[in-house]
C-alpha cells in the first residue's frame, strides 16, 4: 500500500537525523520570516499575488493566446503538450531532429513531473542536471526530496563520499564550498560539450510572450548561453499578464523559498538569442482538470516556492521522499491526488490541520482547506477503505443520540480502567502515551447530580 | 442573556473538570449558564477523517440543540473553530448559521469579553508554558501567527493568564508549532505524531516551564500523555484549570 505514514516511521526510526533534517529546515523558514519581516507591506503583496494569479486563471485562455502570439512576434517557437507523454515526445522530436545527443538541464519540477529525464535517456540521449541539489541526487539515482531543496535530505559528508565516487574527489572531503568547487569543474566540460538547454520557467508575460527563469546558481545562463538550442518547458499556470506584475512575485518568491531578498539570478528570455533557437514548450497535465474544479482551482496559484514543505511540522518530520509523489509537503498533499487519487490517497491525511501551511504561502492558497476537502472525496471515493466508512457511520449514529452516546462513554471508561497496561501500551495510542486518567462521572453526569441534588 | 455551555465530546468524557473549571468560571460573572443536555459532538472529528456526510448530520443537531441561546461557549478553540468556520463548507450559508457563528465563543475570549480587561484576582505562582493551540491561532485568530506580518491580534488565554499574581511564562524557541496531536493523525500517523509532541514538550521544558496550558484538551492530553509515559514533571492544565486554582488560592 502506498501510504505516508508507514514511509514516515521508517525515516522517524532515526531519530538523530529526524531532528537534523526538522532543524535544517525550520531554519530556512526561520530566514524566511526574518525577510518577510523587513517588508512592512508583506501582507499587502500576498494578497496583490493571490489577486493577480486568480484573475489570471479566471481568464486563462485569453492570456495563454495572447502569450503565444507575443512569444512568436519575439521570434520563440511555441509548442503545446497536453500531457507528460506528449511534453517528453515533443522534446526528443526537438533534440533528435537537431542531433542532439547532449543536453544540460537546470532544475523544473515540470519536467519532474513529467518524466522527461528518464524518456531521453531511453532514447540514448545524456541529459544532465546542472543544479547542485538537482546533480546530487541525479547522481544518486534518487527523485529530489524537495522542490526548491532538492537534496535537503542528504548530510554534506554523504555528498563527499559521492563526489569522491563519481567524480574522484578527495575522501572524507565535507566542506561544501569544496565539494561545491568539485561539482562546477566537473560541470563546465559538461556545459560546453551541452548542443541544447532545457530549463523551466517560473514566470510567463503575457504581454510581451517573454519567459523569466529565477536561480542561484548561474548554470540557468550558461546552459542557455552556450548551447545554440533552448527549450522552455513552462505549466500553463505560470502566466502573469503583465511585465509590471512581475515584481510582486520575484519579491515574495526568493523571500518566501530562502529568506534571500531576491534570487541571484532572474533571467529573462525575450525569444531566441541572434543564431540560435528558442521553443517554449506550453504544458497542461491536468492543469486545466484542477481549473475547472471550485475547491482545487487555487491550487494552481502556487509559484512552487517550497515555504508550505519548509514550515509544515509533518514534512520537516517525514522527509520528502515519504510522500512517494513529485511534489511533496502540503502544496504536493492537494495536487498529487487530482493526478492519481489511488495512489496518493494517505497524503491528504498526513497532516494535523495546524493551517500554518496556508498562513506561509505567498500566493494565499488556503491549502489546510483544501486538504481537508481531500479527504471527504477520497473517503467518499472508497479510497480509504470501508473500514473507516463503518467507523464513521456507527460513531455518527451514537453521536445522534445522547443517552446512548453516554452510556457508551461510561461503559468505555469503565472497561479501560479494568484494562491491563500491557494491553493498552499495545495499540497505537498507548505505544508512546499514558491514557489519561478516565474520571468516574462524565461532566453531562456532574450536571445531572448538581441538577438534581439543587 | 441565555448562555449554553458547549462542552466537547472529549471533554465531557475524559476530562469533564475542564467543564466544571468553565461553568465556575461564567458562573463567578454572575452569569447563568445552562447546559443543553442533547449534545453531544460537534463533528469535527468525523469531517476530519473524511466523514462529511456524518459531520454534516451532526452540524445539522448542533443548529438544532444550540439554536436558542444568546451565547454558546466552549472551552475549546478547535471545536469553535469548527462550529464558525467549517460548518459553512458543511451545510452551506444560511441566517440560522450565521446567528450560531456570531454566538458561539472559545471560553477565554468570552471571559475576556466579558470582563472588559478587569484583572482577575488569582495567584499561581508558577512558571507556565502557553502551548498555542493551531486552530485557536490559525482559525479563530486569537494570538499571533508567526507566519504573518501584521499586527498580532489579541490572545484572550494569555491575557487572563497574565494577570495572575505570581504566574511567569516559558520563553519558546517555536512558540506556534503544533504539538502533533491532530485527531486521528495521532494514530495514523503515530511515528511523527510523537515526535512532534516530544519536540514541544523539550521546548517547553528549556523554558523551564512547570506546567503545560492551552485551550485545548486535545492537545494536552497527547503532550500530557507523553510527558506520563516518561515521568516528566509537567502538569498539563486547560487555562479553566488554571484560572479556577488561581482564584481559589487567592
Amino acid at each position: 500500500m502506498n501510504d505516508h505514514a508507514s514511509r514516515a516511521a521508517a525515516f522517524n526510526a532515526d531519530a538523530e537525523r529526524t531532528g537534523w533534517h526538522d532543524r535544517a529546515l525550520w531554519h530556512v523558514r526561520e530566514r524566511r520570516d526574518r525577510a518577510a519581516a523587513q517588508l512592512p507591506e508583506w501582507e499587502a503583496l500576498r494578497d496583490a499575488a493571490g489577486e493577480i494569479k486568480a484573475h489570471t486563471l479566471s481568464q486563462l485562455d485569453l492570456y495563454l493566446e495572447r502569450f503565444e502570439q507575443n512569444a512568436l512576434q519575439a521570434g520563440a517557437s511555441v509548442h503545446w503538450a497536453r500531457d507528460a507523454d506528449e511534453l517528453c515526445s515533443l522534446v526528443h522530436a526537438l533534440l533528435e531532429s537537431r542531433g542532439v545527443s547532449k543536453v544540460v538541464k537546470s532544475k523544473s519540477m515540470l519536467t519532474e513531473e513529467c518524466g522527461l529525464n528518464p524518456h531521453l535517456e531511453a532514447r540514448g540521449i545524456e541529459v544532465v542536471d546542472t543544479d547542485l541539489g538537482e546533480r546530487i541526487v541525479q547522481l544518486r539515482g534518487e527523485p529530489p526530496s524537495h522542490i526548491v531543496l532538492p537534496a535537503i535530505h542528504i548530510k554534506k559528508e554523504e555528498v563527499g563520499e559521492l563526489f569522491h565516487r563519481e567524480m574522484g574527489s578527495p575522501e572524507g572531503l565535507d566542506d561544501p564550498t569544496r565539494l561545491t568547487e568539485v561539482a562546477r569543474g566537473d560541470l563546465r566540460q559538461r556545459f560546453l560539450a551541452a548542443e541544447a538547454g532545457i530549463t523551466g520557467v517560473n514566470f510567463g508575460v503575457a504581454e510581451t510572450g517573454g519567459i523569466v527563469v529565477c536561480s542561484n546558481e548561474g548554470n540557468v545562463d550558461l546552459g542557455t548561453a552556450l548551447p545554440p538550442l533552448h527549450i522552455a518547458c513552462m505549466g500553463i499556470e505560470k502566466l502573469v499578464p503583465r511585465e509590471r506584475d512581475l515584481p510582486v512575485f520575484l519579491r515574495l518568491l526568493a523571500r518566501s523559498a530562502t529568506g534571500q531578498a531576491i534570487t541571484s539570478y532572474t533571467s529573462h528570455f525575450h525569444g531566441p538569442r541572434p543564431g540560435g533557437e528558442l521553443h517554449i514548450v506550453l504544458v497542461d497535465n491536468g492543469r486545466s482538470q484542477l481549473l475547472s474544479s471550485e475547491a482545487f482551482e487555487s491550487a494552481l496559484r502556487c509559484i512552487r516556492c517550497g515555504a508550505c514543505l519548509n514550515t509544515c511540522p509533518v514534512y520537516r518530520r517525514s522527509g520528502g521522499h515519504s510522500y512517494a509523489s513529485v511534489i511533496p509537503g502540503p502544496i504536493g498533499s492537494v495536487l498529487e491526488p487530482a493526478r492519481d487519487a489511488e495512489a496518493h490517497a494517505s497524503l491528504p491525511f498526513a497532516c494535523t490541520l495546524c493551517g500554518s501551511c496556508g498562513d506561509v504561502c505567498p500566493v494565499k492558497i488556503p491549502l489546510s482547506q483544501q486538504l481537508l476537502a481531500w479527504r471527504g472525496r477520497l473517503v467518499e471515493r472508497g479510497h480509504l477503505g470501508a473500514t473507516r466508512r463503518f467507523a464513521q457511520r456507527f460513531a455518527a449514529a451514537v453521536l445522534a443520540r445522547p443517552r446512548l452516546y453516554a452510556a457508551l462513554g461510561a461503559l468505555g471508561r469503565a472497561l479501560g480502567r479494568r484494562t491491563p497496561a500491557f494491553l493498552l501500551r499495545a495499540n497505537a495510542w498507548g505505544r508512546s502515551r499514558e491514557l489519561p486518567e478516565l474520571p468516574h462521572r462524565s461532566f453531562r453526569a456532574e450536571w445531572a447530580r448538581r441538577r438534581d441534588g439543587s | 442573556m441565555r448562555i449554553a455551555l458547549f462542552v466537547p465530546c472529549y471533554v465531557d468524557q475524559l476530562r469533564p473538570r475542564v467543564g466544571m473549571a468553565a461553568l465556575r468560571l461564567l458562573e463567578g460573572l454572575g452569569l447563568e449558564v445552562e447546559f443543553p443536555e442533547a449534545q453531544t459532538c460537534c463533528g469535527q472529528p468525523l469531517l476530519n477523517s473524511g466523514g462529511r456526510r456524518e459531520a454534516c448530520r451532526l452540524a445539522h443537531r448542533f443548529l438544532d440543540v444550540f439554536a436558542n441561546y444568546d451565547r454558546i461557549v466552549c472551552p475549546s478553540a478547535s471545536c469553535v473553530a469548527t462550529v464558525t468556520r467549517r460548518y459553512r463548507e458543511l451545510v452551506g450559508e444560511s441566517p440560522r448559521l450565521a446567528a450560531i457563528e456570531e454566538r458561539t465563543r472559545e471560553l477565554c475570549a468570552f471571559l475576556v469579553e466579558q470582563q472588559g480587561g478587569q484583572p482577575l484576582a488569582g495567584r499561581f505562582p508558577h512558571r507556565v508554558g502557553l502551548h498555542a493551540s493551531c486552530h485557536a491561532l490559525r482559525e479563530l485568530r486569537q494570538g499571533a501567527a508567526s507566519e504573518l506580518v501584521q499586527p498580532p491580534p489579541a490572545d484572550p488565554a494569555r491575557q487572563l493568564l497574565a494577570s495572575l499574581e505570581g504566574i511567569s511564562f516559558a520563553e519558546l524557541r517555536r512558540g506556534d508549532e503544533c504539538c502533533g496531536f491532530g485527531g486521528a493523525f495521532a494514530l495514523e500517523e503515530e511515528a511523527v505524531s510523537r515526535r512532534m509532541g516530544l519536540d514541544r514538550l523539550a521546548d517547553h521544558r528549556a523554558g523551564g516551564a512547570e506546567v503545560l496550558a492551552s485551550t485545548d484538551v486535545s492537545c494536552l492530553l497527547h503532550l500530557e500523555g507523553l510527558a506520563r509515559r516518561r515521568s516528566l514533571p509537567l502538569r498539563a492544565m486547560h487555562v479553566a484549570e488554571i484560572l479556577v486554582e488561581a482564584l481559589d488560592s487567592a
